[in-house]
């Protein structure tokens, strides 16, 4: 979706505010919103689906409130989507309802081993990469209404491959319950004035990480730059 | 969603509110923040989908155990050993992992270089990915949208406001985490430091110079 949390590219939001010394949370609530967040997740859906959750929440909410108020609002969105909190429910913090989670609570000792295996997005399915490093590309232009991880910014835009990153999980079918339709996952590099425009002198680039999906083979004729 | 606090921070910058520090939170706003967390938690915990003494621990593990200190032994192994480094630009989840580190946000990391040609600098513009085995969890200012929207378009003028000047024959390349890749900067190592130990060379290291907004300074 076109939504606010795809900011690359904007030029709007004044300086980059730092602060010294700065602790891991702010306050108490942060520090329970990150721990129910990460053990409610599997309860009420994919890391996907979490980001999609806070991809929907109201745009004007989203850029005023902090990092953690986005996980708390994530957190009582997909808890709703999942059928297991109802709206009456979030609002009193009572259960009013009995609701059947997916599995037992995790326990301290699974914490331990989730942190430290982790959760690859690698699939062993071979779907045989079309595009090899050096590959001309374009980002598709594609108008997708649920999640994406194809921002806006590069859309329609000529790249090279610098990479190619194995079959990995495709969030815009993982987060709506769509499957996880593996595919190859590449680095792009797309040089600054493509993106942006040639009316500045620029000699940068960005290199993001695309699926298949959102990629097309671009002819190389026109390119003002050398790879 | 509804929004059950008041939106109308005080700021003192040029743009939007930037809400993404405590001393833009009221005392009345945080009291409203800790109820209505409080209330989901005790909804969580009733209906049997959380413990708390689960809770406890992931909140503990990622407050005390994981943080920059671990990308900093990373880089400066890098630093020594140039075989190490070697695997580290190859394969970075399997070398990270022989110091130890891996797992939950670090499952695929890649390690990009600086070199006297090429400035790397991390970003995430769609949320807030972050290498969290090396770095830990990322601050504010990474999650911010000023931070976010500006440093693929105009990294430069990001670079000058962390105080890192950028020569003009310098390429920036700026890596935008979108997928589940990890990204970390290995620094340049600063010169003078040739005497001194894998150890002292880890206390050099900071956090900002691994996500790439500043460079690691000589002792």
């Amino acid at each position: 979706m076109n939504g606010i949390h795809d900011l690359g590219g904007m030029t709007c939001f004044g300086p980059i505010v730092r602060e010294d010394d700065e602790p891991v949370f702010h306050s108490d609530w942060e520090r329970r919103v990150f721990a129910m967040n990460m053990l409610s997740m599997g309860q009420f859906g994919s890391l996907d689906q979490a980001r999609h959750a806070i991809e929907r929440m109201d745009p004007a909410a989203y850029l005023s409130t902090s990092y953690y108020e986005h996980w708390l609002a994530g957190i009582e969105i997909l808890g709703r989507d999942s059928g297991l909190l109802m709206d009456a429910e979030i609002a009193s913090g009572r259960s009013e309802h009995t609701s059947t989670p997916s599995r037992p609570p995790l326990d301290p000792e699974f914490v331990d081993a989730m942190v430290r295996s982790g959760s690859p997005s690698t699939r062993p399915v071979s779907r045989r990469p079309t595009f090899d490093v050096g590959d001309s590309v374009r980002a598709r232009n594609l108008d997708v209404r649920g999640h994406t991880r194809l921002p806006r910014y590069v859309r329609g835009k000529r790249g090279v491959v610098s990479a190619v990153h194995g079959t990995h999980v495709f969030p815009d079918t993982s987060a709506h319950g769509l499957g996880e339709n593996p595919q190859p996952l590449y680095n792009v590099r797309f040089e600054a004035d493509e993106l942006w425009g040639d009316n500045l002198a620029r000699r940068d680039c960005v290199h993001i990480d695309l699926w298949e999906d959102y990629l097309e083979a671009s002819p190389v004729e026109g390119r003002s730059h050398e790879q | 969603m509804s929004n059950d606090h008041d939106n109308d921070h005080d700021h003192d910058h040029g743009g939007p509110p930037n809400p993404y520090h405590a001393a833009s939170r009221s005392d009345d706003e945080n009291r409203a923040l800790e109820e209505r967390v409080g209330r989901i938690e005790s909804l969580l915990l009733e209906k049997g989908l959380v413990r708390q003494d689960a809770l406890d621990r992931i909140a503990d593990i990622y407050e005390n155990d994981l943080g920059p200190m671990n990308g900093a032994k990373v880089v400066a192994r890098a630093w020594v050993d140039a075989a190490f480094k070697q695997r580290l630009l190859e394969d970075a989840s399997a070398a990270i992992g022989e110091l130890g580190y891996g797992g939950l946000q670090g499952e695929h990391m890649v390690v990009v270089e600086n070199t006297p040609e090429v400035h790397n600098v991390v970003v995430c513009t769609l949320c807030s990915c972050y290498p969290w085995p090396v770095l830990g969890l990322p601050p504010a200012w990474y999650k911010s949208p000023a931070y976010r929207s500006r440093v693929v378009i105009d990294p430069r003028s990001v670079l000058e406001e962390f105080g890192t000047a950028v020569d003009d024959d310098v390429e920036v390349r700026v890596w935008d985490s979108s997928a589940e890749i990890r990204y970390l900067v290995l620094p340049e190592r600063p010169t003078g430091t040739e005497t001194l130990t894998e150890d002292q060379l880890a206390e050099l290291v900071e956090r900002d110079a691994m996500i790439g907004v500043t460079r690691v300074a000589a002792p």
